[in-house]
């Protein structure tokens, strides 16, 4: 069997993504932790397009973009499948994994700005959250149904490193009386046994993130702080 | 039983025509219903609730969302004949890879180009550029971005050449010159009926766009 590697970062849950899908298929895989201040020749080798991680590199030949990196998984290790049997209900699937790919600038505005601007986004965010949990996840106990697929996988980031980014801006989105069922989706998620031993450690991600949002603060213009 | 597809869709939506040169490829047949976009019919709120947008597909009356999706759906539905993504995970993620670039790249900077000038308007064309002659590096010697045939990254990729056009005039360059390469591909796509019966007429987008900046005050 060709070797898989994964190039990521501790923090980043697009890379964690990555190592779940890997996980729940029982695909064994080497990590190598990058460093994005001084990102590695191989790095840079295999995503000379966007020089990002995730990198998943299977035999020497890599795939980016973690859109791209999860279906590649899903097709090359078909076992414990992570997307549905039927082309309608994958199409639904991956329509969800693109929603959440195009309303990260709004999180990354809640993140990273102050006073109208993050006010803005803090309105877009909870709108985007309210879709998500009467349209995406309804009553279902995951996105995928009964088992975690890849569109649970894919929203991973709000049940583990929302909480933290809340906590250091100080603006709770995830409130349990507004969204309820996301909120139990995010409980059960992270009981999957994969999920559960596959998480950066909070304590760690808090203090990051403490780092992360003062230097995206000082660097705002002076108006909008 | 009879398969019912009706296609949402806008004449000039470059997204647009990656689904009805996809549909084309399949000898689906289907009826199209053109969307005014400035006045939202009821039918393309119900089936695209979440974004408004064209293009969407609708089969047996489930809506799909999304032309990337659409073409794949489309793909792996109509598996009989005519294959459209490479059958090789590796080849496939490739393809996937590409359409995404230029799903996150393409659209904004086209839609930059009309909307701005002066030195915005040299910077979007610079983007333009580049994001061309990066495809074009893709590409390479092959006929096609799938190699021997044509397939998922040209369908992707396709629909942007009727705008081309309205990027070279507006910002007063030639993408030719650029990338003679990638418009000779473009012309090899054309000469495929599925690609010239689906692409807009480039000259009717240009006096779309002049007519939008006119109405928006931006000539």
């Amino acid at each position: 069997m060709e070797e898989v590697k994964v190039y990521g970062v501790w923090a980043s849950p697009h890379s964690q993504k990555v190592i779940w899908a890997l996980k729940l298929k029982g695909v064994k895989f080497d990590y190598i932790e990058e460093d994005l201040h001084n990102k590695s020749q191989k790095l840079l080798q295999y995503n000379p397009v966007y020089k990002k991680i995730p990198v998943l590199v299977h035999g020497e030949k890599p795939v980016a973009e973690s859109v791209v990196i999860l279906d590649y998984i899903e097709e090359t290790w078909p076992e414990n499948p992570l997307l549905p049997k039927d082309a309608y209900e994958r199409a639904v699937a991956r329509f969800w994994i693109q929603f959440g790919q195009e309303k990260s600038p709004t999180f990354h505005a809640f993140f990273r700005t102050a006073g109208e601007q993050q006010e803005k986004a803090v309105k877009e965010a909870l709108e985007v959250l309210k879709i998500l949990e009467e349209k995406g996840l309804g009553d279902k106990k995951f996105f995928g149904g009964n088992n975690i697929g890849l569109v649970d996988i894919s929203f991973g980031w709000l049940a583990h490193w929302l909480e933290g980014m809340e906590e250091v801006v100080g603006i709770k989105l995830m409130e349990p009386s507004t969204l309820p069922r996301l909120h139990k989706w995010i409980k059960n998620f992270k009981e999957v046994p994969v999920i559960q031993e596959n998480l950066p450690d909070p304590e760690k991600l808090l203090a990051y993130f403490k780092v992360l949002r003062e230097k995206f603060v000082r660097d705002l213009p002076s108006n909008d702080q | 039983m009879a398969d019912e597809v009706i296609l949402l869709d806008a004449w000039n939506s470059a997204f647009g025509m990656r689904v009805r040169v996809a549909l084309a490829e399949k000898g689906i047949k289907y009826e199209y219903k053109e969307q005014d976009l400035g006045n939202k019919s009821p039918l393309l709120l119900k089936m695209n609730p979440i974004h408004k947008k064209v293009p969407v597909l609708i089969h047996n009356g489930k809506p799909i969302c999304e032309s990337a999706i659409i073409v794949q759906y489309i793909d792996e539905v109509w598996n009989d004949k005519a294959p459209l993504l490479p059958s090789d995970p590796y080849e496939k993620a490739q393809a996937r890879f590409w359409v995404d670039y230029i799903d996150k790249k393409m659209y904004d900077v086209g839609r930059r180009v009309w909307s701005s000038k002066g030195e915005e308007l040299e910077a979007v064309k610079k983007e333009i550029i580049q994001h061309l002659k990066l495809l074009e590096g893709e590409l390479g010697d092959k006929p096609y971005f799938g190699g021997e045939t044509f397939g998922f990254v040209d369908i992707g990729l396709i629909g942007f050449y009727s705008w081309f056009y309205t990027y070279e005039t507006l910002g007063n360059f030639s993408i030719e010159a650029e990338c003679p390469k990638l418009i000779a591909w473009a012309k090899r796509c054309m000469e495929k009926e599925s690609v010239s019966k689906s692409l807009a007429d480039p000259h009717k987008v240009y006096e779309f766009i002049k007519g939008i900046k006119k109405m928006l005050g931006l000539e």
